[in-house]
C-alpha cells in the first residue's frame, strides 16, 4: 500500500518534471531569444501569476471568492512607492519585505471583518473594503499624487547596482529576479497546499460543518488563508511598481480586482498551475486587445461570459479533458 | 440653520437617487439571490439615455412640457435592457456556484462599459434645461434648486408604491412567496421564471429611473455606474442584503453621512462610510434589517 503510494508519488513527480523541466528552460532562456517586449510582458505575467496564486488559495482551495486582491497588490505596489519617496530606499529586497508586511497587516484589518462571511457576502465585502484603499490614494492626493501614481525607479537587487540602461535592466537583471521570486512563491504556495493545512482548508471549501466536527477552526484558518493570499498579492504588488516605474491608483480599483478573478477563471482555479496559466494568457490577451481595438474591455467582457458559459474549468480543465481524451482514446 | 437646511436637502436628494439603485440591487438579490455587478451599468445607461433623448428633443425645439414626460425614458430603456438580459444571460447561471454568477455580470459589466462608450461617446451629456426650468425656491431663507425637491419625492414616492406593490398587491405575494421558497412557490403553480424577469425588470427600471432623475442635475459621465455599485453596495450591507426596508434605511444612513462627508471630512467620506458599515456588521452581522 505505502510502496503503492511512493510509485505513485514518484510517478507524479516524474510526469511534472516531464512538463516542467521545458518551461523552466524557456523561461531562463527567454530573454536572450525573444525581445524585450515579449520578455517584459512574460515578466507581467510572472508577476500577475503570484498574485493570482496567493488570490487561488482562497477561491480553490478554501471556497472564498474575493473581490478585492487589487487591495493587497495596491499596498505592496504603493509600499515601494512609498519607500523610495519618504525613506529613500532603493533596495528591491527591503521593497519585497517592506511591502509583505504591509499588505499582511492590511489582509489581517480586512479579514477579520471578511471571514466571518462567505459567498456572495465575502465578495462583496472584499470589493468594498479594497475601494476604501482606493479613495484613500485618489483623495490623499498630496501623499500619493492621486491619478499621476508616484514615481518608482530602477531598485538596486542584492545589493548590486542596476545597469545605466533601463530596458537592458528591465528585461535582463530584473527579469531574472523576478524569476527568481516567482519560483521560490511557486513552491512556497506549493508546500502550502500539500500541507495538512492545506488540506485543512480544502476540507473547508467542502464541508463546513463536517470540517468544523472534525476540530477545524474555521474562521481561524480562513483568516490565515486570507492573510497568506493577501502577502502573495503584497509581493506581487512590489515587484509590479518597478516594472511599470510607477504606482497609479488602477491597481487600487476594484476592477482590476475583478481581472484578477479574470484570471483565475482563464487558467482553471481548480488546478495549482491553472493561476499561473490563466495570468499568463490574461497578460497577453489583454496586449493584444489593448493594441487592437480602443474597445478592449467589451472584448474581455465577451470572452468572460463565453468562459464562465462554456468552459468554467478554463484552460487547464481544457487541457485535462484534452489528455483524458488521449489517454482513453475510444 | 441655512447651512442645515440645505445640507439637510442634499443629504435626502442624495438618499433617493441611492435608495432607487440600492433598492434595486436588494429586490434582485432578495428574489433570485444573484447580485448584479453590472447593476450601476444599468443606472449609467437610465441617464444617458434621458440625457441623450431630452437633449435631442430640446434640440428639435419641443417644448418644456414634453421635455418632463421624456425624463423617465431612461428608466424604460434600463428596464428593456434587463428584460433581455435576465433570460438569455443569467438563466443559465441560477443552479451554478454564485462565483459563476459574479463572474458573469463582471463581464457584463465590462461590456456594457464599453457600449455606452461606444454609443454615446467619451463626452458627459446633461439635459440641464430641465433643471433650469424648475428654478429654484426659498426655504426659510436658503435658496434651492426646485428640481432637487422633485427628485426627493421621486425618491419618496417610488419607496411607498415599491412597499405598496410588494405587501399590498397579489404579484407583491407571488414575489415574496418566491423569495422566500423558490421550490414551493413553484410546485403550487407559480411560474418562476415570469416571477424572475419580472422582479429583474423593476430592478433595472429603478436603477433606471435613479439615473434619470439624476441627469439634469448633473451630467452623465463615463464611469457613473462603477461609482454608483460601490455606494449602492455600502447601503445594502448596513441595510441587510435584500431588504427593501434596509435599502431605505441604508440610503439615509448614506446620504447623509456623505454629505457631511463632503462638507467636514471629503478626504476620508468613504473610509467613515465603510467604517460605520464595518461597526454595523459586528453588531449585526446580516445588517440592520438583514435575515442572517
Amino acid at each position: 500500500m505505502s510502496a503503492d503510494l511512493t510509485m505513485q508519488k514518484h510517478r507524479s513527480l516524474l510526469l511534472t518534471l516531464v512538463w516542467a523541466a521545458p518551461v523552466a528552460v524557456a523561461l531562463l532562456a527567454a530573454p536572450h531569444v525573444v525581445g524585450p517586449f515579449h520578455t517584459l510582458t512574460l515578466m507581467y505575467g510572472l508577476v500577475f501569476g503570484i498574485a493570482v496564486l496567493g488570490f487561488n488559495l482562497l477561491l480553490g482551495y478554501t471556497g472564498l471568492l474575493s473581490f478585492g486582491h487589487s487591495a493587497y497588490f495596491g499596498a505592496g505596489a504603493y509600499t515601494v512607492a512609498f519607500m523610495v519617496k519618504y525613506f529613500k530606499v532603493a533596495s528591491m529586497e527591503l521593497f519585497l519585505a517592506g511591502s509583505v508586511l504591509i499588505s499582511v497587516i492590511i489582509s489581517l484589518l480586512f479579514g477579520v471583518v471578511c471571514v466571518r462571511y462567505t459567498k456572495i457576502f465575502f465578495g462583496i465585502l472584499t470589493l468594498a473594503l479594497s475601494q476604501v484603499l482606493w479613495s484613500l490614494a485618489f483623495k490623499f492626493f498630496w501623499v500619493t499624487g492621486g491619478t499621476d501614481g508616484l514615481r518608482v525607479p530602477t531598485p538596486s537587487l542584492l545589493g548590486t547596482a542596476p545597469l545605466a540602461d533601463k530596458m537592458e535592466f528591465l528585461a535582463f537583471q530584473y527579469y531574472y529576479y523576478v524569476l527568481a521570486v516567482f519560483t521560490v512563491c511557486v513552491i512556497v504556495m506549493w508546500v502550502i497546499v500539500h500541507s495538512p493545512f492545506g488540506k485543512a482548508l480544502q476540507a473547508i471549501r467542502d464541508n463546513e460543518t463536517r470540517a468544523e466536527f472534525i476540530g477545524i477552526r474555521i474562521r481561524r484558518y480562513r483568516l490565515i488563508a486570507f492573510v497568506v493570499s493577501g502577502a502573495f498579492a503584497g509581493v506581487a504588488g512590489a515587484l509590479w511598481a518597478p516594472l511599470n516605474g510607477l504606482a497609479t491608483p488602477d491597481v487600487l480599483v476594484w476592477t482590476f480586482s475583478g481581472e484578477i478573478v479574470f484570471m483565475a477563471v482563464l487558467g482553471g482555479f481548480n488546478s495549482f498551475i491553472g493561476p499561473i496559466v490563466g495570468a499568463m494568457a490574461f497578460t497577453y490577451l489583454k496586449t493584444y486587445a489593448v493594441g487592437f481595438t480602443v474597445y478592449w474591455q467589451l472584448l474581455l467582457g465577451t470572452v468572460l461570459v463565453v468562459l464562465v458559459l462554456a468552459l468554467p474549468k478554463g484552460i487547464m480543465g481544457m487541457v485535462e479533458l484534452l489528455v483524458a481524451k488521449v489517454r482513453r482514446p475510444r | 440653520m441655512e447651512f442645515l437646511v440645505i445640507h439637510g436637502l442634499n443629504a435626502l436628494l442624495y438618499s433617493s437617487v441611492l435608495f432607487l439603485i440600492a433598492g434595486g440591487l436588494s429586490l434582485i438579490y432578495g428574489v433570485m439571490r444573484i447580485i448584479n455587478l453590472a447593476h450601476g451599468n444599468l443606472y449609467a445607461i437610465g441617464a444617458f439615455v434621458t440625457a441623450w433623448t431630452i437633449g435631442a428633443a430640446a434640440n428639435a425645439g419641443a417644448p418644456n412640457a414634453v421635455l418632463l414626460l421624456l425624463l423617465p425614458a431612461g428608466a424604460f430603456a434600463a428596464a428593456a435592457v434587463g428584460a433581455i438580459l435576465e433570460p438569455t444571460l443569467l438563466r443559465p447561471f441560477y443552479k451554478r456556484p454564485e462565483e459563476y454568477q459574479l463572474l458573469v455580470t463582471f463581464g457584463l459589466l465590462m461590456i456594457l462599459e464599453d457600449l455606452i462608450d461606444r454609443v454615446w461617446g467619451p463626452d458627459p451629456l446633461s439635459a440641464g434645461r430641465v433643471y433650469e426650468n424648475f428654478g429654484s425656491i426659498t426655504i426659510s431663507g436658503a435658496r434651492y434648486p426646485a428640481y432637487n425637491l422633485a427628485v426627493i419625492a421621486v425618491g419618496i414616492i417610488a419607496a411607498l408604491f415599491l412597499w405598496a406593490f410588494i405587501y399590498r398587491t397579489r404579484f407583491g405575494v407571488v414575489l415574496r412567496a418566491t423569495s422566500q421558497n423558490m421550490r414551493m412557490a413553484s410546485a403550487l403553480g407559480v411560474n418562476v421564471n415570469r416571477i424572475y424577469i419580472q422582479a429583474f425588470t423593476i430592478g433595472c427600471f429603478m436603477a433606471g429611473l435613479g439615473g434619470a432623475i439624476v441627469v439634469p442635475g448633473q451630467s452623465a459621465v463615463l464611469g457613473m455606474g462603477v461609482d454608483a455599485l460601490i455606494l449602492a453596495f455600502v447601503v445594502v450591507v448596513i441595510g441587510g442584503l435584500g431588504s427593501l426596508e434596509g435599502a431605505f434605511a441604508g440610503a439615509l444612513i448614506v446620504g447623509f453621512v456623505r454629505e457631511a462627508g463632503v462638507a467636514l471630512f471629503p478626504e476620508i467620506e468613504l473610509a467613515v462610510l465603510y467604517l460605520i458599515a464595518a461597526i454595523v456588521l459586528f453588531v449585526r452581522p446580516a445588517g440592520l434589517f438583514g435575515r442572517a
